[in-house]
């Protein structure tokens, strides 16, 4: 007769069936598991159970977390036009197969490169492949994300030419900008500010003259920029920065590099931006996927993060990776390290990668095209409603732009709560973080966004305004 | 065991690529969409119109086949035992992926209204809930990415703290163990703190008289493990606590050997004032070969409104954000956080439930004093750091004597272990132990499976005398042989990208 355990035993955990625990505790040469925990002073021993449900079965867990779950309504239920950051976009079967495989999956870091060649070679050439859609020489394997990126890089350009201000665009993303702020201020890098006109939302090129000076380690900008639209005088910009001696950092929604020049050719000398939209889900904004690429020697040894190189086997002289340049880490350096990062986003790189080699060329800029012609349909029904202006900001744009209500006489939030009544979410409000840009909110149109979803959200606008 | 894993001599991707082929056609626009708005390169600046892209080009199963062979040939702990010290790879349970692969997390943008995402909001309160209890913190912030992000951010509220009291320009020293993870010093530099070092006494814990003569009016906090690297409890930790505080210096815990205390002791009630938590150690989220992991933040009553923005709030009816914290040291990253982790990690401990933490904590220590006393009886090893012959969770054993006797060093070692199937344990770390092996079964593993990695590691460390160069040519069962990392990492060979190696015109 099969009986049942009086005794807790967890699938988890072998070793807690009574017999096994006896024996070996008996070759331990102790009485009990308490024993093994006498160096711990009994004054701060935990005296109480843990507050804490029980231990329910695997079938029950996912019932109720499931249940939790199923008061989500997701961006996939309901026409949803946000991006500001995190980005909706189809994600191919194929990728999510691979960052499934529990080889890689249940990997940890690959300190020891001949079992993890796997890891090592995909690694590679998610480096690679960031190389040739930024133009820059090398990448590391990932940072956290795009906020943190920025922060990193501001405290390597400042590493660099030893100044210590770095100056961002003022139509940035207020939660990169905050997260900036937190990274620089402890090694007192003073963050600065250049005008964008309100109008073409182009920087200010006087304005950014006026505030280049010796203490200047880096000029930042985003193309497209936070609202979407290009920066035309990249150029320009990327020469001012270099006659004072700073570098050029450009920050990107990379999936845009399918149609857009890298940023390499109009003079960046880091390359950062958030890799999410290449075959990352949303998860509610996370994990995300930190870029990070470099040109030129100099910056080389600066880098933050881990990097991983093409080598030989010592022996045979075959062909093999491991992760180099150790020695600017923090396992090694500790204090005088260039970063803290030890884990990073591996594994979404590894899913980056995966897209990337999917689309290729040619899927990429086609990818691109339509993610231009949706957002350029949008815009135009949009901006025939009476009142609405779309694009805000008169420049060319990607695929998102600024909707303005101000001619409408309704107030963008309660816009934005109608749109919710009928079932359809709009985009990010700005008035909060942009107050001269008015009644204005950042739309989001990419591939998933199919022609009923759009011509819904058209109508339902204009249904509001009545 | 006989192992052999696969070794498909696997070309790049680039390599394989021919013109013209395509893995996975993007959804083109209808045609009223198309009609409305004409060539869509027409609204890309001209200058800014790409001319180039080289991409590699393959059919869907190119693809494929690729990155499977590829993940064939790596390791994880579905592949077999890793008790790779101080990181707890432990069984990474498959029902947190199934749930965490969920449409219902996936599709959810971190910017919709809370009304439409109360089912996350809930679970991330509730783990932070769970996480405070565990630890004997009043409250979390989940945010952080990793441990080492975790540890920045406690590092900042340290630094928010001393900001807030008017102290922080006298307060410009943190204190760490030299048996600290290499994180610790390097955070506490990046918020922007002078690191100093105190050594380990004999037994392995803190020396009290240097910690003593170290601590002053200059001392913001001290960053301590426990138990630490070498698997110890430190039992002057109250002591420890009362020397820090004595002095208005806050105590920060790295949690990454929290397993071995869960439902027994609870940092909070060691006298921690900041914890940071992996959940890709104890928690049992996979860590996806160097991330995604996350390292939430648990601070003591008092330091709440130091944290990160936003935090998770609950009303008594509706989950909301809370962005406006006063001192708050600000955001650190992105949105909220690793939030597909943070669901692994809470139903992870929804599975295990108070018993099983429990019982996680004791049969960890359990595995690791069975395996380190059975490694004792065998001559060749030693553990130097091993009071009244009890460790916690993990121990560092030393292979100085073979290495002394034999020229076998603990690399030498480690790189036999992966022939018979094994990831090896950390090595040379803490560098406090000549030839060190950091190892830490975790509570996941068998008997059966323990006693078989005792006797490979008997067994290899016979070899180191009766056939050592079958050592010096391991591994020879990988899928590559021993690597050549000085070659890596030189100037002239250094290859990081496919393109650095065209235009190097390297041969490799």
């Amino acid at each position: 007769m099969v009986k049942t355990s009086k005794y807790f035993i967890h699938p988890y955990i072998p070793n807690s069936v009574p017999e096994i625990r006896e024996e070996m505790l008996k070759e331990i040469g102790v009485n009990s598991v308490e024993e093994l925990f006498t160096d711990i002073p009994e004054e701060i021993k935990l005296k109480k159970e843990l507050n804490i449900p029980n231990s329910i079965s695997e079938n029950q867990i996912k019932d109720f977390i499931e249940l939790t779950l199923s008061k989500n309504i997701t961006a996939s239920e309901i026409p949803t036009f946000l991006g500001a950051g995190c980005w909706p976009h189809y994600i191919p079967a194929v990728v999510n197969e691979i960052v499934n495989r529990s080889e890689l999956k249940t990997s940890y870091t690959p300190y020891q490169p001949e079992t993890s060649q796997g890891l090592l070679q995909a690694l590679f050439e998610y480096q690679s492949l960031i190389c040739e859609l930024t133009g820059m020489d090398y990448a590391n394997c990932s940072l956290y994300d795009w906020s943190t990126s920025l922060g990193e890089s501001a405290r390597m350009v400042t590493r660099i030419t030893r100044k210590n201000e770095f100056i961002v665009p003022h139509f940035i993303n207020p939660e990169r900008l905050a997260t900036l702020m937190t990274y620089a201020e402890p090694v007192g890098i003073k963050i600065v500010q250049t005008k964008q006109n309100k109008i073409t939302g182009q920087t200010d090129l006087t304005d950014l003259e006026k505030k280049l000076s010796n203490d200047t380690a880096g000029v930042y900008l985003e193309n497209p920029s936070y609202l979407g639209y290009y920066e035309l005088g990249v150029e320009t910009i990327s020469e001012i920065a270099h006659k004072h001696d700073a570098l050029f950092v450009i920050g990107v929604d990379p999936i845009s590099l399918g149609i857009l020049e890298p940023p390499s050719n109009y003079g960046a000398d880091i390359v950062i931006g958030e890799g999410q939209p290449l075959g990352n889900e949303m998860n509610y904004g996370g994990p995300l996927l930190g870029i990070f690429g470099c040109r030129g020697e100099k910056l080389l040894r600066q880098m933050p993060g881990r990097i991983v190189g093409m080598t030989t086997t010592i022996k045979e002289a075959h062909r093999a990776y491991c992760m180099v340049l150790q020695t600017r880490e923090q396992h090694i350096r500790r204090e005088k390290a260039t970063s803290n990062i030890c884990s990073n986003e591996a594994l979404c790189a590894i899913a980056t990668a995966t897209y990337l080699s999917l689309l290729g060329p040619i899927g990429l800029r086609n990818l691109c095209e339509t993610i231009i012609t949706k957002s350029h349909y949008a815009m135009k029904k949009l901006n025939d409603i009476k009142g609405i202006k779309a694009p805000l900001i008169e420049a060319q744009h990607f695929k998102e732009f600024t909707i303005n209500f101000n001619e409408t006489g309704k107030k963008v939030e309660e816009v934005h709560k109608k749109l919710l009544k009928y079932g359809i979410h709009g985009g990010k409000i700005l008035k909060h973080d942009f107050a001269e840009l008015g009644e204005t909110a950042l739309y989001c149109f990419t591939e998933i966004h199919s022609q009923q979803d759009i011509d819904k959200l058209v109508e339902t606008i204009e249904k509001v305004l009545r | 065991m006989e192992y052999k894993q696969a070794s498909w001599n696997e070309p790049t991707i680039f390599e394989i690529s021919k013109k013209g082929k395509i893995g996975c056609l993007p959804t083109k626009p209808t045609s009223a969409e198309s009609k409305l708005v004409g060539d869509a390169t027409k609204f890309v600046p001209n200058e800014l119109l790409r001319k180039k892209l080289n991409l590699p080009q393959l059919s869907e199963v190119e693809v494929l086949r690729h990155y499977i062979r590829l993940s064939q040939q790596n390791f994880g702990v579905d592949s077999g035992m890793y008790p790779l010290g101080s990181c707890t790879m432990k069984y990474n349970p498959k029902i947190c992926d199934v749930i965490a692969n969920s449409k219902k997390i996936q599709d959810l943008h971190p910017l919709q209204d809370v009304s439409l995402t109360q089912g996350i909001l809930k679970i991330l309160y509730d783990l932070s809930m769970y996480l405070a209890e565990i630890t004997g913190m009043q409250k979390f912030s989940l945010q952080p990415a990793a441990g080492a992000h975790g540890e920045f951010v406690g590092a900042m509220i340290i630094r928010a703290y001393h900001k807030y009291n008017n102290d922080l320009e006298k307060r410009n020293e943190i204190i760490i163990p030299d048996s600290a993870h290499g994180t610790n010093p390097a955070s506490a530099n990046m918020a922007g703190f002078n690191v100093v070092v105190i050594p380990s006494e004999k037994s392995g814990r803190i020396d009290i008289k240097a910690l003593e003569s170290t601590t002053n009016e200059h001392t913001a906090g001290l960053m301590l493990t426990n138990p630490n690297t070498l698997g110890i409890f430190d039992k002057d930790i109250i002591r420890i606590s009362e020397i820090i505080h004595s002095v208005g210096g806050l105590l920060y815990y790295d949690g990454a050997n929290l397993n071995a205390l869960l439902g027994e002791v609870r940092p909070g009630d060691m006298g921690f004032d900041i914890v940071h938590l992996n959940m890709h150690k104890t928690f049992a989220t996979p860590h996806g070969g160097g991330g995604p992991g996350a390292g939430p933040v648990g601070v003591v009553k008092g330091l709440e409104n130091f944290l990160p923005v936003p935090t998770v709030e609950f009303n008594g009816k509706k989950y909301y954000l809370d962005h406006k914290k006063s001192q708050s040291i600000g955001k650190v990253r992105s949105f909220y956080g690793n939030i597909s982790v943070l669901l692994k990690a809470y139903t992870y401990i929804l599975c295990l439930g108070k018993e099983g933490l429990k019982n996680v904590a004791e049969i960890s220590v359990l595995n690791a004093n069975y395996v380190a006393r059975k490694l004792l009886k065998n001559t060749h090893y030693e553990i130097p750091f091993y009071p009244n012959k009890i460790i916690k969770h993990e121990f560092v054993l030393s292979a100085k004597k073979i290495f002394e006797e034999t020229g076998i060093n603990a690399m030498d070692l480690s790189k036999r272990l992966l022939d018979y199937g094994y990831h090896p344990p950390t090595v040379y770390f803490p560098q406090i132990v000549n030839e060190a092996m950091m190892i830490e079964p975790t509570e996941t593993e068998s008997k059966e499976q323990l006693d078989k990695f005792i006797e490979t590691l008997i067994r290899i460390g016979e070899e180191s005398y009766s056939n050592s160069q079958k050592l010096k040519d391991s591994p020879g069962n990988t899928s590559v042989g021993r690597i050549d990392e000085v070659k890596a990492s030189s100037p002239k060979t250094l290859c990081l990208s496919w393109k650095m190696r065209k235009e190097k015109g390297l041969d490799f």
